[in-house]
């Protein structure tokens, strides 16, 4: 399938989300979109995919105009887009969530076809297994296939490595190369270069919801960073070693049950000052060490040892004895940290540790509108956080942190954001926060844990298989940790 | 970027209760041309049924006093998600705690025992809810389940009340307890129904709640906790406490108009004193959009329609049930226009 978009503009009131965007993505070819955050890939996808107007301009599929004002219309024509987070049903199993939006009825048939596919691109996926168990990668995988035999023409994917793991990342390019050899027309969204210049054969970059540069494969990184960000943003060297202090987090024996695997047998000390990076494939352990730390999970057995007192056994307790000195971002951070509706004035109010009952709000506005400079954050203290950009909510809880804490504790800490976003990020959590301040992020993606952290533990299985200090390891030998393989 | 979350909602709102009243009067227009009824006489009928005389108006806000307060109370409570079904169970807790106060030998002073009374008819209710809320951050079972049964406790203990411990000398009926003695009726102006207390007590709660909602911290935390209360926990704000006093407020709103009820409507204990105003609240608020502006003007469109619709039976020799048949198309039209917004919402 053919796609040719025309002088596509999009306004949201006063704002122009896109201006004059026009590209042209062949039959059989992976054409790459990249941009910082913010400046239109997304919106772009959007009006493609039905789920928004456009204001002006014309999408041309296959030499004919055509119009798309429902997600219906978009499927219909072949249009299948494949998100970020998976939009799968998390109760059913592979197969059911295979057969949905799919008129063939005979299960049989379905399973036949599910079987066909996977081992077609490589894919393991057992079909009676509930999709709440598997990994993020794992329901991609099966999202994939059910657009594939849905007859999706046009494949949009947007960052389809963000939850992933090397390995899947490694079954999942092969998989884009052979859809995109039969024919398919597929648009990538991303803003990992490497990414892009393994799979796309062109790319268009968008910047401030305008084309800035289009190019054909071999791709000159520079050139692409200086359209995506007006000028090249320094890599930075690897951050030099923290001094550290005494012990203020330990785990002994820790036993805990929240995530798919939970955490087993975790005995770990940190100390203060100390940057550590936790690895892992989604969901073996990463995200319910760094809740045990925050005390929002409690530990089935072992105790949690934070500052020389353990953490109390009730999650009441546990907030109450955390507060003063642990912060947490979670990687979902419209799902558990911050209220989509409630403005940024208000979010600094909720954080106030004040405790009177009929304390008059909106003595804020001043400390927000410092906060907006301060961190950058495109916004009004008017503004619902809900309507702020993935890299804005961060910076948002970047601001609402509390410089005090001693240990700081993050889930992915530039999940979604741009190099310049991240970077930034980075900078803050290093260069603003007091050297004692201790760090403890996990995050998929292995450079950011090789350039930022002092100490790397790798989870696998909900057990620690690796803690080293960072200098004495490789990357090779964390990914190999990652999936079970002892060197 | 989108846009800022301004003042959008306002004609929406307003759409909302227009298209709303068409749909009301609509259906019943409908439901009167079915029962043969004359459609402009009637509507005439209700209105001079609530709105003729300085008494039918004082009537009118005889009913509009309970029904604000169980509305105010029950903006706490949908402010932090919760249906709190039980706010009957509540009302009627409040009027049994109000009575049981009045009962108390030994004092002389009427002035005394309505402050008792007053007082105990906020513990009545405060602690039906705080019941229901056990239930549900305790015990895990769900608002609606658990505020149904106690309804029905509710219920069933006033009756037990009214035909056992409480019944008048010699007989005990439907009619409910003994009237009051007459100097522990809520004192109304000359000529009216409406007892003065009463309105100041309503005019101070929509206030207050005003305030608590819309101004001060606390209503902010009621508001994260109903938006996201996972993350609440990271504000230090731990959810179960906070829909514990939500609930514990609407009950005590509602056994205030319990107290009221006795006090100044019934002056005695009747077995269905909360005469479903409960219910009523429920829908005046969801039809209000849970905005406390409008709820005064909607709780007293619902009492004049309560009263109103009265004199039908009367003067048309229309069957009383119709009365009630117009009550719940204003229920269903308030159904839809909610689930048109929410439709609306999502798209």
């Amino acid at each position: 399938m053919d796609v040719e978009f025309q002088h596509i503009s999009k306004n949201f009131g006063s704002v122009n989300a896109l201006t004059d965007v026009s590209l042209t993505a062949n039959s059989g070819t992976i054409h790459g979109l990249i941009g910082e955050n913010g400046a239109g890939k997304s919106t772009l996808m959007k009006i493609l995919t039905g789920y928004q107007s456009k204001s002006g301009g014309t999408i041309v599929i296959n030499g004919r105009e055509a119009r798309l004002n429902s997600p219906k219309e978009a499927a219909v024509l072949g249009i299948g887009m494949l998100y970020q987070e998976p939009m799968d049903f998390t109760p059913l199993t592979v197969l059911e969530n295979f057969s949905l939006g799919n008129p063939e009825r005979n299960r049989k048939k379905l399973r036949l076809s599910l079987q066909a596919l996977a081992s077609r691109f490589g894919f393991h996926l057992a079909p009676d297994r509930a999709v709440e168990l598997l990994t993020v990668g794992e329901r991609q995988q099966i999202e994939l296939l059910r657009l594939i035999h849905c007859k999706t023409r046009l494949l949009i994917l947007d960052e389809p490595t963000t939850g992933i793991s090397p390995a899947q990342k490694k079954t999942l390019f092969p998989a884009l190369k052979h859809l995109a050899a039969d024919g398919i027309t597929i648009l990538l969204v991303s803003h990992k270069l490497e990414e892009v210049a393994t799979l796309c054969s062109e790319v268009t970059v968008l910047r401030h919801g305008s084309v800035t540069h289009h190019t054909n494969a071999p791709f000159h990184f520079p050139e692409l960073l200086k359209a995506m960000f007006g000028s090249v943003p320094k890599q930075k060297d690897k951050e030099a070693q923290r001094e550290t202090g005494a012990q203020i987090l330990q785990m002994q024996n820790v036993e805990a049950s929240s995530e798919r695997l939970g955490l087993k047998q975790c005995t770990v000390k940190c100390a203060e000052g100390e940057i550590i990076g936790l690895a892992g494939l989604d969901g073996a352990g990463q995200s319910t060490f760094l809740r045990l730390a925050a005390g929002l999970t409690i530990p089935d057995r072992g105790s949690v040892i934070l500052f020389g007192k353990e953490l109390p056994k009730n999650i009441k307790a546990c907030l109450q004895s955390q507060r003063q000195q642990t912060s947490f971002i979670p990687a979902d951070r419209l799902e558990e940290a911050l209220f989509a509706d409630i403005s940024l004035t208000d979010h600094f109010n909720l954080k106030e540790k004040q405790h009177s009952f009929l304390g008059i709000r909106n003595n804020n506005r001043v400390q927000t509108e410092k906060a907006i400079t301060t961190f950058s954050i495109k916004g009004e203290p008017d503004y619902a956080a809900g309507d702020l950009s993935g890299g804005n909510q961060q910076r948002l809880l970047l601001a609402l942190l509390d410089p005090e804490s001693r240990l700081v504790l993050l889930e992915n800490p530039t999940r979604g954001l741009d190099i310049r976003s991240g970077q930034w990020v980075w900078d803050y959590l290093r260069n603003k926060l007091s050297p004692q301040t201790t760090i403890l992020f996990s995050s998929p993606e292995l450079d950011e844990i090789l350039h930022f952290s002092d100490r790397i533990l790798v989870f696998h299985n909900g057990l620690i298989v690796l803690d080293r200090a960072v200098t004495d390891t490789s990357h090779a030998a964390i990914a190999a940790a990652m999936t079970g393989m002892t060197e | 970027m989108k846009k800022p979350p301004t003042t959008r909602h306002l004609p929406q709102a307003a759409f909302d209760i227009l298209s709303g009243t068409i749909l009301v009067f609509g259906f019943t227009a409908l439901i009167l041309l079915i029962a043969d009824a004359p459609v402009l006489a009637a509507f005439k009928n209700i209105w001079m049924g609530a709105f003729v005389s300085t008494a039918k108006v004082s009537q009118v806000l005889s009913v509009w006093v309970p029904l604000i307060l169980c509305s105010c109370g029950l903006l706490y409570t949908f402010r932090v998600n919760l249906w709190n079904i039980g706010i009957e169970g509540q009302i009627t807790m409040g009027a049994i705690a109000a009575m049981a106060a009045l009962r108390i030998p030994g004092i002389e002073n009427p002035t005394l025992l309505l402050i008792f009374s007053f007082f105990a008819s906020i513990l009545g209710g405060a602690t039906w809810g705080l019941l229901t809320g056990l239930l549900k951050t305790r015990g895990g079972v769900h608002e609606i389940f658990g505020g149904l049964g106690l309804n029905f406790v509710a219920q069933g203990f006033i009756l037990w009340l009214i035909f056992g411990p409480w019944k008048r000398p010699g007989i005990a009926s439907m009619s409910g307890t003994e009237l009051l003695d007459h100097d522990l009726w809520l004192s109304t102006p000359t000529g009216w129904r409406v007892a003065t207390m009463g309105l100041l007590v309503a005019g101070s709660v929509v206030i207050l709640t005003w305030l608590f909602l819309e101004k001060s911290r606390f209503g902010l935390k009621l508001k994260a906790i109903g938006q996201n209360p996972k993350a609440t926990l990271l504000y230090g704000l731990l959810p179960e406490r906070y829909y514990l006093k939500a609930i514990m407020i609407t009950g005590a709103c509602a056994g205030i108009a319990g107290f009221l009820q006795v006090t100044a409507v019934y002056h005695r204990l009747i077995p269905s004193i909360s005469s479903g105003y409960g219910y009523l609240a429920l829908l005046v608020v969801m039809l209000a959009g849970y905005r406390i502006l409008l709820l005064p003007i909607l709780a007293l469109f619902f009492a004049s329609l309560n009263v109103g619709s009265i004199q039908l039976p009367i003067v048309l020799q229309l069957d009383s049930s119709l009365s009630g048949v117009i009550q719940g198309c204003c229920v269903l039209s308030a159904l839809l226009i909610l689930g048109i917004r929410q439709k609306r919402e999502r798209s």
